[in-house]
C-alpha cells in the first residue's frame, strides 16, 4: 500500500488509520466483493482508489477486501456501481469508524 | 403497534439537523435518526461554516456554538510541483461583530446542534441505521425500517437527509447511485499544534483565522484540489481529486494527501504537528443536472442527498442547513392546515427553494460540473505551470531586459495552449459560469 510518487517518500495507510478510532462489527463486514475469477478493471482500481486501503489483490490476482478500517466514504460503491463487483451497505448502527473531529 | 410520529428525519447532519430543529420548533412530533453512536461521528467536511445559512435557523447560534476560528484571510493557490501563484484577501473588515465565516470541527459542531434540536423537542435516536422505506399499498412513504430489533416506524413524511451517498433513498428507487465523474474524494488529516504556534505561522491574533485554498498539481502528473484550514489549535489538512480521475491516474488518496503535505510551500505550515485524525468523505459534485427527483408521496430530500453543492465556491452545509429548514416549513406548513403529504402539496418544497440562493447559484453553475471534468487537466495543470513560469521570468532580474521578458511569457502561453486554446478555453469558462 504504497504510492510511487517522485518526491515523497512511500505512505503507508496504516498508519494513518491507526489515529482513528472504530468499533469493528467483526461477524458482519459491511462491504463484500463478489466472487469473480479475474477482477475488471473498475473492481481493480479499488486496489489503489480506497482512502482507508481496504482492497488488495491475493496470489490468485482475485481482488479481496478488509473493511476493519473503512473510513465509508462510498468511493468504492460508486466506482463499481455499474459493474456490481460489490455489496456495499452501511454498517450496523452504531458500528464502524467514528469520528472524533471528522 | 409501531410508533407513529408527525415527520421521520433520517440523519443528523447539517440537513436533517436545520429539519428535525425546524419541525420542532413549530411544534411536530419529529423523531431523527442516525446511525452514528453520536451526531457527526459519521460526518467529514473540511470545515467552513457561512454563518449566513445558520443564523437564519438558530439567530443565537454564536452563543454557544462550538466555533474554531472568524475567517480574516483567503489565500488562493495554483500549485504546480515547487511554486505557487496565489491571491490573498485579508480584511480588517472581517473582524466584525457578527463573523460571516467561521472554522469548524464537524463532529463538535454536529454535537451541538444536535442537542438544539433535542431542546426544541425533537426525538433523537443515534446508533441506528435506516435500511428502507415503508410504504402504503399507493406507494406512499408512511416511515421506514431500521436496524434495530422492533424495527419499523410511522411517520406522515420521511425527510431523507442521509448524506451523499444517500443508501435508503438509491435502494427505495427514489435517486440513482452517483456516477464516478460526479464525486470529488477528499481526504484530511486534523493536525494539531499549540495555538501561538498556529497564529505566528499564518499571521493571526484571538481568534482570527485564515485558509488556504490550493488547486493544481499536487503529486507529479496528478492534479486536483488542496486545503488548509486554521482552528483552534488544529489545522484541517486535505486533497480532492474527482473519483472519475483517480480511478484513471492510478493515485491513491493518502499519497496525494502525502504530497500536498510535503509541497515546499506547505510542509513549512506543518512542521512538528501531531496528526490525530484520518478521514476521508465524498462531495457531490454533479450540481443541478445531476439533481434527483426532490420530493414525492410522503418524502423529501434534503443536503448532500440532494446534490445541494456549489463545487465553484465550495458551499455544502449552508445549502444543506437552507434546504433542511426550507422542507421544515414546508411541512410544518402543510400539518398546520391539515392536509396530506402528498407530491403536490410537498411540491411547495421546491418552489421555496427556488427563490433561494441555493437554486439560483446551481442553475447558475449547471454546466460547471461538466467544464470541469472536461478541462480538468487544462485548468489544474497547465494553467499553474504557465503562470508560474510567467511570475518566475517575471520576477528573477537576470539582465535580461524586459521586453524579452514579455514575449518569452507570451511565447509561453502560446506554446502552452495556442491562441484558439486560450480563446477557447476563457469562452468555455465564461460559458459554463453564466
Amino acid at each position: 500500500m504504497s504510492t510511487e510518487s517522485a518526491n515523497v517518500p512511500p505512505v503507508k495507510v496504516e498508519g494513518k488509520l491507526f489515529t482513528n478510532r472504530y468499533l469493528v462489527d467483526g461477524k458482519h463486514p459491511h462491504i463484500k466483493v463478489k466472487p469473480h475469477e479475474k477482477p475488471t478493471k473498475a473492481l481493480l482500481s479499488l486496489t489503489h482508489i480506497c482512502p482507508a486501503g481496504c482492497y488488495s489483490q491475493n496470489d490468485k490476482g482475485q481482488v479481496e477486501a478488509m473493511v476493519d478500517g473503512c473510513l465509508e466514504c462510498g468511493t468504492c460503491r460508486i466506482v463499481c456501481a455499474a459493474t456490481g463487483d460489490i455489496e456495499w451497505n452501511y454498517p450496523r448502527g452504531g458500528f464502524g469508524v467514528l469520528f472524533k473531529f471528522g | 403497534m409501531p410508533q407513529k410520529f408527525d415527520a421521520i428525519v433520517v440523519g443528523a447532519g447539517p440537513s436533517g439537523n436545520a429539519a428535525a430543529y425546524t419541525m420542532a420548533k413549530a411544534g411536530l412530533n419529529v423523531l431523527q435518526l442516525e446511525r452514528g453512536e453520536y451526531p457527526g461521528s459519521k460526518n467529514v467536511q473540511g470545515a467552513i461554516l457561512y454563518a449566513d445559512a445558520l443564523e437564519k435557523i438558530i439567530p443565537d447560534f454564536r452563543d454557544d456554538a462550538p466555533l474554531e476560528r472568524h475567517i480574516i484571510e483567503q489565500r488562493m493557490w495554483m500549485l504546480d510541483e515547487k511554486s505557487f501563484v496565489g491571491m490573498n484577501y485579508r480584511s480588517e473588515d472581517f473582524n466584525e461583530e457578527r463573523p460571516n465565516r467561521y472554522t469548524i470541527i464537524r463532529a463538535q459542531f454536529d454535537r451541538w446542534f444536535s442537542k438544539r434540536v433535542r431542546d426544541a423537542g425533537a426525538t433523537v435516536v443515534c446508533e441506528t441505521t435506516v435500511t428502507d422505506l415503508l410504504r402504503d399499498s399507493s406507494g406512499k412513504v408512511i416511515g421506514v425500517k431500521t436496524d434495530r430489533g422492533d424495527g419499523d416506524v410511522l411517520a406522515d413524511v420521511v425527510v431523507l437527509g442521509e448524506g451523499v451517498n444517500g443508501l435508503v433513498g438509491q435502494q427505495a428507487g427514489l435517486r440513482p447511485v452517483l456516477k464516478p465523474a460526479q464525486a470529488a474524494l477528499v481526504a484530511k488529516e486534523m493536525h494539531f499544534l499549540p495555538q501561538e504556534t498556529i497564529e505566528s505561522r499564518f499571521n493571526l491574533k484571538g481568534s482570527e483565522g485564515a485558509v488556504i485554498e490550493a488547486m493544481g498539481t499536487v503529486a507529479a502528473g496528478i492534479t486536483g484540489l488542496g486545503f488548509v484550514y486554521t482552528n483552534k489549535e488544529s489545522l484541517s489538512v486535505g486533497i480532492g481529486c474527482l473519483v472519475s480521475e483517480f480511478a484513471e491516474n492510478g493515485a491513491t488518496p493518502y499519497g496525494m494527501l502525502e504530497s500536498f503535505k510535503n509541497h515546499p510551500s506547505i510542509k513549512p505550515l506543518l512542521a512538528g504537528s501531531e496528526i490525530k485524525e484520518y478521514s476521508a468523505h465524498l462531495i457531490p459534485e454533479g450540481g443541478y443536472k445531476a439533481m434527483p427527483d426532490l420530493y414525492g408521496d410522503g418524502w423529501l430530500i434534503v443536503g448532500d442527498a440532494g446534490q445541494f453543492v456549489n463545487s465553484v465556491h465550495r458551499e455544502g452545509s449552508n445549502m444543506a442547513m437552507t434546504t433542511g429548514m426550507a422542507a421544515g416549513q414546508t411541512i410544518a406548513a402543510i400539518k398546520r392546515s391539515n392536509r396530506p403529504f402528498t407530491r403536490a402539496n410537498l411540491a411547495a418544497y421546491k418552489q421555496a427553494l427556488n427563490e433561494t440562493y441555493v437554486m439560483k447559484d446551481l442553475k447558475k453553475y449547471k454546466n460547471m460540473p461538466g467544464f470541469i471534468h472536461k478541462n480538468s487537466k487544462t485548468f489544474l495543470g497547465v494553467y499553474p505551470k504557465l503562470f508560474s513560469t510567467a511570475a518566475h521570468n517575471w520576477f528573477r532580474v537576470d539582465g535580461i531586459d524586459k521586453r524579452t521578458k514579455e514575449k518569452a511569457i507570451i511565447s509561453s502561453f502560446r506554446r502552452g495552449r495556442r491562441v484558439t486554446g486560450l480563446l477557447g478555453d476563457a469562452f468555455k469558462f465564461l460559458r459554463a459560469t453564466r
